[in-house]
């Protein structure tokens, strides 16, 4: 028996601003780790794969992430795609400078 | 300082102006991202982690009070207010817009600067003792040489495409700061039996995943024999280099493999041809460069103010012992300005200390400022009566950590919080380190150490010649940190052993300190360095207290 596929998210970098991006299943770039499509068959991942590395306009440097399935939607494995999902720890820079700025404005 | 001629000045324009072309078809899709990466590395421009990342160059990490102004007003038009000082005296800004690089590149040539070859397997940023012109112990300032170097670097055609990156730097001193031996080429100046200047000629360092030490090509170059000698090398490197393999196309691989007198031989053959066909026009280029480095001319007041602050302010009397060099002129001090304050990030400076910086250098230092590879900012000539109030208004900054060659003075490359090469972070084990320490109250105990934290194995903060070195690494989708032990920075650079296996993130620290209580305990008293007591003991106490349970197995069986 094949060994399980690890699930996968398509995520890269915007094209103008450089900020982390995950392709949905909807065929939008997200700024949001929970809202990418999560992927869990090896053929149509390579699909996606191609999709995202055709809009060349758009992202820069799509790659396939393992992920798994998390109560809001897909979370990251490994520490550094935990990181990109957040920013920097020395600075609240990055995705969690909009996070704290959301959370002041509820 | 070195002002740009009108060659210069049209010249960075003119690149300016193509890569705002390229940027506008990078951005309308006429260029794709793999024809459009090379013409933005060529201008320093990386895509890192979360951001792009802009690397600019600060030439032998000399700045005028006028552009550090100028680095400030970028960090607030187009960045996030601060920017980061790295190990080879550059900038970098971690936040720019693509579409705003080319106004950056626009704002950074009106002060004379540019990111041109800070990245791509070219000569880079020429590196020099953050302390020349100052130096109480320099033969010569090295700086007209290094500028020398970089205009013939700077667009060499025979060298856009070398095999590697290619990096040089240069010391007039004995003393190295300008750790000329991690270096593809170190130059040092020296004196020979007549007392004439000329250059030690080092080959063949470089730190990384095959870290060496360089070895002397040249014990003597005569001073006017260098560019034909340096261009002998690269042309030599250039060929003989190796192109298959990313991991040995750097010289040090080359020399090893070809063995250095292989490598001598054809430098020399080289040589002979091309030290005739320079013709002496880098000689005249050279004492036009050298006449803009003359020192200013140094204020001769009395000193009265600084000795009675040092016997009346233990606070001034303790930066005063840790962050001032001894000066050429009697009379003037090296101010080392620390940018690591406990708990902050090393090389960092926000746009306001920027600015302090650059009104105090104006206020106290005649205009001119260093950036060190150590990630300070030195303030190379202040007249001592000025130290006390100098002093004080880094106090109320924040920038009056006494620390500069103490244990929380760490190099620490960006890691993991930014760089995409890296395999874990780096910051935050030097944030807690420092605040560890502090704590503890034991920094001024432990004396002169230097900790060295790079985030992955191309080495970029210096980590194997770190008295304490700390890799940090992936091991299986965990961040983990390698400890060696024994490494030296100076004119005897050495590569420090790996002390055992790494720490985890959380473990790292506490392993530290059980190291350095190892060291107070075996010292030969407090003027014995962890350094000098590391060699005068071996690693073995070293090890014992890093790996206390495997020491325990030992003793019971």
């Amino acid at each position: 028996m094949s060994r399980r596929y690890i699930p996968k998210v398509v995520t890269a970098n915007d094209l103008v601003e450089g900020d982390v991006v995950y392709q949905t299943a909807d065929d939008r770039w997200s700024r949001h780790h929970h809202e990418a499509e999560l992927i869990e068959d090896e053929a149509h991942a390579q699909l996606r794969l191609l999709n995202a590395s055709a809009q060349k306009q758009v992202v820069v440097g799509p790659y396939l992430a393992d992920a798994k399935a998390g109560p809001n939607g897909p979370e990251p494995i490994h520490f550094r795609e935990a990181f990109r999902t957040r920013g920097p720890s020395n600075y609240v820079h990055g995705k969690q400078e909009f996070a704290a700025r959301e959370n002041e404005n509820v | 300082m070195y002002k740009y001629s009108d060659f210069d000045a049209a010249f960075v324009a003119e690149r300016n102006r193509q890569f705002r072309g390229q940027v506008e078809r990078r951005l309308s899709g006429a260029l794709t991202e793999d024809e459009f990466r090379p013409l933005r590395l060529m201008n320093g421009l990386y895509l890192q982690l979360h951001a792009y990342m802009l690397r600019v160059a600060i030439p032998y990490g000399t700045l005028n009070s006028a552009q550090m102004r100028q680095l400030a007003y970028i960090a607030d038009r187009w960045d996030k207010g601060y920017g980061h000082f790295t190990t080879r005296q550059n900038i970098q800004y971690n936040w720019p817009k693509l579409k705003d690089v080319p106004d950056i590149l626009d704002a950074l040539g009106e002060v004379q600067m540019h990111a041109i070859q800070t990245s791509g397997n070219t000569i880079r940023n020429v590196t020099a003792d953050h302390f020349a012109g100052a130096a109480a112990d320099e033969i010569e300032d090295p700086r007209p040489v290094a500028e020398l170097i970089r205009q013939w670097s700077t667009d060499h055609p025979e060298f856009q495409f070398l095999p590697r990156k290619f990096k040089i730097a240069v010391t007039g001193s004995p003393n190295d700061r300008a750790v000329t031996r991690a270096n593809d080429i170190g130059i040092r100046t020296i004196r020979n039996d007549k007392g004439e200047p000329g250059y030690e000629v080092l080959v063949g360092g470089g730190l990384g995943r095959t870290p060496m030490i360089a070895r002397v090509i040249r014990d003597f170059l005569p001073k006017a024999d260098l560019l034909p000698y340096l261009e002998a090398i690269l042309s030599t490197y250039n060929l003989m280099g190796r192109r298959d393999n990313k991991y040995k196309a750097r010289i040090k691989i080359t020399v090893f493999e070809n063995g250095l007198d292989a490598f001598r031989d054809a430098v020399e053959e080289k040589f002979a041809t091309y030290r005739s066909q320079f013709g002496g026009a880098d000689q005249a280029l050279l004492a036009e460069i050298a006449a803009a480095f003359a020192p200013p001319a140094f204020r001769n007041a009395p000193v009265d103010a600084y000795d009675a602050a040092l016997a009346a302010d233990a606070a001034f009397r303790t930066w005063a012992g840790t962050n001032l060099s001894a000066h050429r002129n009697d009379s003037h001090a090296i101010v080392t300005i620390s940018l690591k304050a406990h708990g902050e990030t090393p090389g960092d400076a926000s746009s306001d200390q920027m600015r302090l910086l650059a009104d105090l250098a104006d206020a106290y230092g005649y205009g001119e400022l260093r950036i060190s590879h150590e990630q300070n900012v030195i303030l190379p000539h202040v007249h001592k009566s000025d130290l006390p109030v100098l002093f004080a208004r880094l106090q109320q900054a924040g920038l009056a950590t006494a620390n500069a060659g103490l244990l929380s003075d760490i190099i620490a490359c960006p890691g993991m919080d930014y760089c995409t090469l890296a395999t874990a972070r780096s910051i935050p084990v030097a944030q807690k380190l420092a605040l560890h320490f502090k704590a503890l109250g034991l920094e001024e105990e432990i004396g002169a150490l230097k900790i060295k934290i790079s985030g992955c194995i191309n080495a970029c903060g210096h980590h194997h010649v770190g008295h304490i070195g700390i890799l940090g690494l992936d091991r299986a989708g965990v961040e983990n940190y390698q400890v060696t032990l024994g490494g030296d920075h100076t004119e005897n650079a050495a590569i420090g052993e790996r002390a055992g296996p790494g720490f985890a993130y959380d473990e790292i620290v506490p392993a530290i300190e059980r190291l350095l209580r190892a060291y107070l305990a075996e010292r030969n008293g407090p003027s014995e360095t962890f350094i000098d007591t590391y060699r005068r003991l071996g690693p073995a106490p070293f090890k014992a207290a890093l790996y206390p349970a495997e020491a325990e197995d030992r003793d019971a069986a």
